[in-house]
């Protein structure tokens, strides 16, 4: 187990030193930054210069990816251009979507898994439709839509929420923002939960269990469930890190300063330690969660085994 | 139970809607709570706060707030009127002796001298401060001294122009005659600084202290910022209001919801979807004024293609074939105005505005283009792209809108193409690489009121703003000799006639002038926007 765990955690490096260097090489490309800094005119040439000089942006590529791979393990991820440091901003922005995420992910498992559950043994029953044509609905509709749709009746309508969130961001502000965030993987983890509870339901441990005559929810928590979820595990451990990054467009509705309203504002002012920071960060968590995820298999299923 | 649920719901919005009406009527069309707070959108300043390095309206308006210079432009006529400056004298237009008002102090109690204006515009102008609006300081001798252009060392740092005389007299020197210079500071860049933002420059740019009718109590960056009225504000603007609460907002779609739902006070960006609904949702709670904005057109100069002789003619057919009304009334629904002038309707008549100065070059007249365009030769390579940034402003909409205009006025479907850019620092590359095949989106935001502000950086030679290196010796010529006349009248005729040039060369196409907008709650009265689509918040009153 030790040994599988240093394995995983030494093929991170590759895969940390590739994303990171693709992500500057692409924020790289989009052009000159400094020219968007002063506004409908020219930046004379000579602050346009020192200004390079300053963020470093007047060596090769290679040479100021080098610098800020250097810099990023002494634990300095720059300076964004309005002068902020950029673990300044994280130290703002992550906490805000950990939060959001958190609750996006409670949504997955409660209410995702209960209802898999629900519908795999039902399966063929008016709930199990009804569930299955929500479902549907929820993925086919865009977040965009969903979002801006509650956010106008339960914000402005109907007065029972903030339509914004404020700054300071609590949990509670945030339930409707994670709900809808959460709402497309939500109908997907009640879809994989469904299905495999359904497949599993027949199987030979499960007619073993109820055989030797144990209580009906022993028999669905703790065989059934527990045997399932491998697929769902999986899916939610990889939605993990593509909800912190992913929450771009719940951000801009709900106007939360989180992650992803520093990736839009760095992606559109072109600055690079901003992205590159950030998505750094968020690779390492979709490694950690993968970690994780693999980890868990062994605890759900004990045939699984690392050496 | 199911039943009972429902019920309570109903009890809690009612209750809400009759605390509503119980906040809202309690105090009609009377004198506000001078005490009480409002809260406004706002959007993340780009660059630092520091009065020499804000260049767009979101640090721009903070610093209204917390400053005052020596000048002000009156918000409603944008006339710039004395504030903190008691006489600007002189006698050659080039020479100017500038006396500060006694008994002005910055809000943490130290005073507003001579030096205080001087530190601030040494530190404005200094290379190494990496100031974004350093060129402003450009027209002061020792300019190229401290601010080298052509990327030499820097050789002093303090403008040698500028000379302290005793506390609250100082004096500058600038390179060559200027007679608006005076009503140029009012534009942040020359606000005095207090010692502090010295001492400890970190500190300061963390909460920002000033003169103003305003102090920052508390700055969380890209999220929000409080300001408190100064009690002892010494000027005659003091804040109507106890402080306003500006919030940062992603979209200003939320900010517009937030507005509905009573969340929110202020918006000074109503967007553009939703104006169709904005008569309904306010009523008069909803403001569209003139602003200092005009959009154009700008050509590539550096290519052959059109600098040729009669490339002018096309130019003017391009503008006789663009239904300016029909976009400005259906895209914009009338908040801005077709064009009929290179300047803005903010400058009023006296400040150079001259409407109709385009004449029919800037009138629909889909048959006279068509026969303009075929005259000059026709379009370079038998068609044009109109280049412009996608990531804000809508300005899709209104190229696709212009382009099809085109179109139709050449019979020609493929006459004009839109060529979007990903994103404004890229367009802005492009366009200093000088990589712009035709004809590209011009957007110009004055600094100052006045007529120069429109022309000068737009069409000089070499000019900062002159992005498509129009060079035309008439009109630096006339703006020479305008800068030199003393005489503001004289000056502004002067500069009337190196507009005409620019309409005879038809050196950008004008658009339309942008107006500014707000809407705001019912708390809210008195609610104004400055020329530069500012609202001016010391004057809002709060029920």
């Amino acid at each position: 187990m030790g040994r599988y765990v240093v394995r995983r955690l030494l093929q991170m490096i590759p895969v940390f030193v590739g994303a990171t260097l693709l992500i500057f090489l692409m924020v790289n490309v989009m052009g000159d930054p400094i020219a968007g800094l002063c506004g409908e005119r020219r930046c004379d040439p000579a602050t346009a210069a020192q200004l390079k000089r300053e963020f470093g942006l007047d060596k090769p590529v290679w040479q100021q990816y080098l610098t800020y791979m250097g810099n990023v393990f002494t634990g300095d991820f720059g300076t964004a251009f309005n002068g902020q440091e950029v673990t300044e901003l994280m130290s703002t922005a992550f906490p805000v979507t950990i939060r959001l995420t958190l609750i996006a992910i409670l949504f997955e498992i409660v209410i995702g898994i209960t209802l898999g559950v629900v519908t795999g043994l039902r399966r063929g029953r008016p709930v199990d439709s009804g569930v299955l044509l929500l479902t549907l609905v929820v993925i086919s509709v865009p977040t965009f839509v969903t979002g801006l749709l509650l956010q106008l009746l339960l914000g402005v309508k109907w007065g029972w929420i903030r339509p914004s969130v404020s700054s300071e961001a609590p949990f509670d502000e945030l339930i409707l923002p994670g709900l809808v965030l959460a709402s497309v993987s939500l109908a997907y983890v009640t879809r994989l939960t469904r299905t495999s509870i359904a497949e599993n339901r027949r199987s030979d441990y499960v007619r073993t269990a109820v055989a030797k005559g144990l209580p009906r929810h022993r028999v669905v928590v703790r065989h059934l469930l527990r045997n399932s979820l491998i697929p769902v595990v999986t899916f939610i451990g990889a939605d993990i890190g593509f909800l912190m990054g992913g929450a771009i467009v719940t951000e801009r509705i709900f106007n939360i300063h989180g992650v992803g309203y520093q990736l839009y504002q760095g992606i559109l002012r072109q600055n690079t330690q901003t992205v590159v920071g950030f998505v750094t960060v968020l690779v390492l968590v979709f490694l950690v969660a993968n970690l994780v995820v693999d980890l868990l298999y062994a605890v759900l299923d004990p045939r699984i085994r690392y050496a | 139970m199911r039943g009972a649920m429902h019920a309570r719901w109903a009890a809690c919005a009612v209750a809400v809607a009759l605390a509503a009406t119980a906040c809202g009527g309690g105090n009609g069309g009377g004198s506000g709570d001078a005490g009480a707070v409002l809260s406004a959108s706002w959007g993340d300043p780009q660059n630092p706060l520091e009065p020499a390095n804000t260049n767009e309206v979101q640090g721009g308006k903070v610093l209204d707030m917390i400053f005052r210079g020596l000048k002000r432009y009156d918000p409603e006529t944008g006339e710039a009127k004395d504030m903190l400056a008691e006489r600007i004298e002189t006698s050659d237009s080039r020479n100017f002796r500038i006396t500060v008002k006694d008994g002005w102090t910055f809000s943490n109690g130290e005073k507003v001298t001579a030096r205080s204006f001087v530190d601030a515009w040494n530190y404005g102008a200094s290379l190494r401060n990496n100031q974004r609006n350093s060129y402003f300081f450009g027209y002061i001798e020792g300019y190229d001294k401290v601010h080298p252009e052509d990327g030499g060392k820097q050789t002093a740092d303090t403008l040698s122009g500028l000379k302290v005389v005793d506390e609250r007299t100082f004096t500058v020197k600038l390179t060559q005659t200027f007679s608006t210079f005076p009503d140029t500071l009012g534009y942040n860049a020359f606000a005095p600084l207090p010692r502090a933002f010295f001492d400890d420059h970190d500190a300061w740019v963390r909460k920002p202290v000033g003169n103003g009718p305003y102090r920052v109590e508390s700055y969380t960056r890209g999220s929000q910022m409080s300001l408190r009225t100064w009690e002892d504000y010494p000027g005659e603007d003091k804040a109507q209001n106890g402080g306003v609460d500006l919030k940062v907002y992603t979209d200003n779609n939320t900010a517009y919801t937030d507005l509905m739902a009573g969340n929110l006070d202020l918006v000074d960006d109503v967007p553009a979807a939703q104006l169709k609904n904005v008569k309904n949702d306010l009523g008069d709670r909803y403001l569209n004024t003139p602003a200092g904005i005009i959009q154009t057109l700008a050509f590539p100069y550096y290519d052959d293609a059109w600098n040729k002789p009669g490339t002018e003619k096309v130019r003017k057919g391009l503008s006789m074939a663009i239904d300016r009304k029909q976009i400005t009334d259906t895209i914009f629904q009338k908040t801005r105005t077709p064009a009929t002038d290179w300047t803005s309707p903010v400058l009023g008549e006296d400040g150079g505005f001259a409407e109709g100065l385009c004449g029919e070059a800037c009138e629909y007249r889909p048959d006279e283009a068509k026969k303009l365009i075929e005259e000059g030769g026709g379009l370079p390579g038998g068609r044009v792209t109109i280049t412009f940034n996608a990531d804000t402003g809508s300005h899709r909409e209104w190229v696709n809108a212009v382009c099809n205009s085109i179109n139709n006025a050449l019979d020609n479907e493929r006459a004009c193409t839109a060529n979007p850019v990903g994103t404004f620092a890229d367009f802005r590359n492009q366009i200093t690489g000088r990589k712009m095949g035709g004809p590209f989106r011009a957007g110009w935001q004055m600094d100052y009121p006045l007529i120069q502000n429109f022309l000068q950086p737009l069409y000089y030679t070499n000019a900062s703003s002159n992005d498509g290196k129009w060079s035309d010796k008439e009109f630096d010529r006339l703006v020479d000799r305008a800068n030199q006349e003393t005489d503001t009248a004289e000056a502004i005729k002067l500069f009337q006639q190196a507009e005409e040039v620019v309409r005879d060369r038809m050196a950008a196409i004008p658009l339309w002038y942008q107006n500014g907008s707000a809407g705001w709650s019912e708390r809210l009265s008195d609610v104004k926007l400055n020329p530069f689509s500012v609202p001016v918040y010391d004057q809002i009153k709060v029920s």
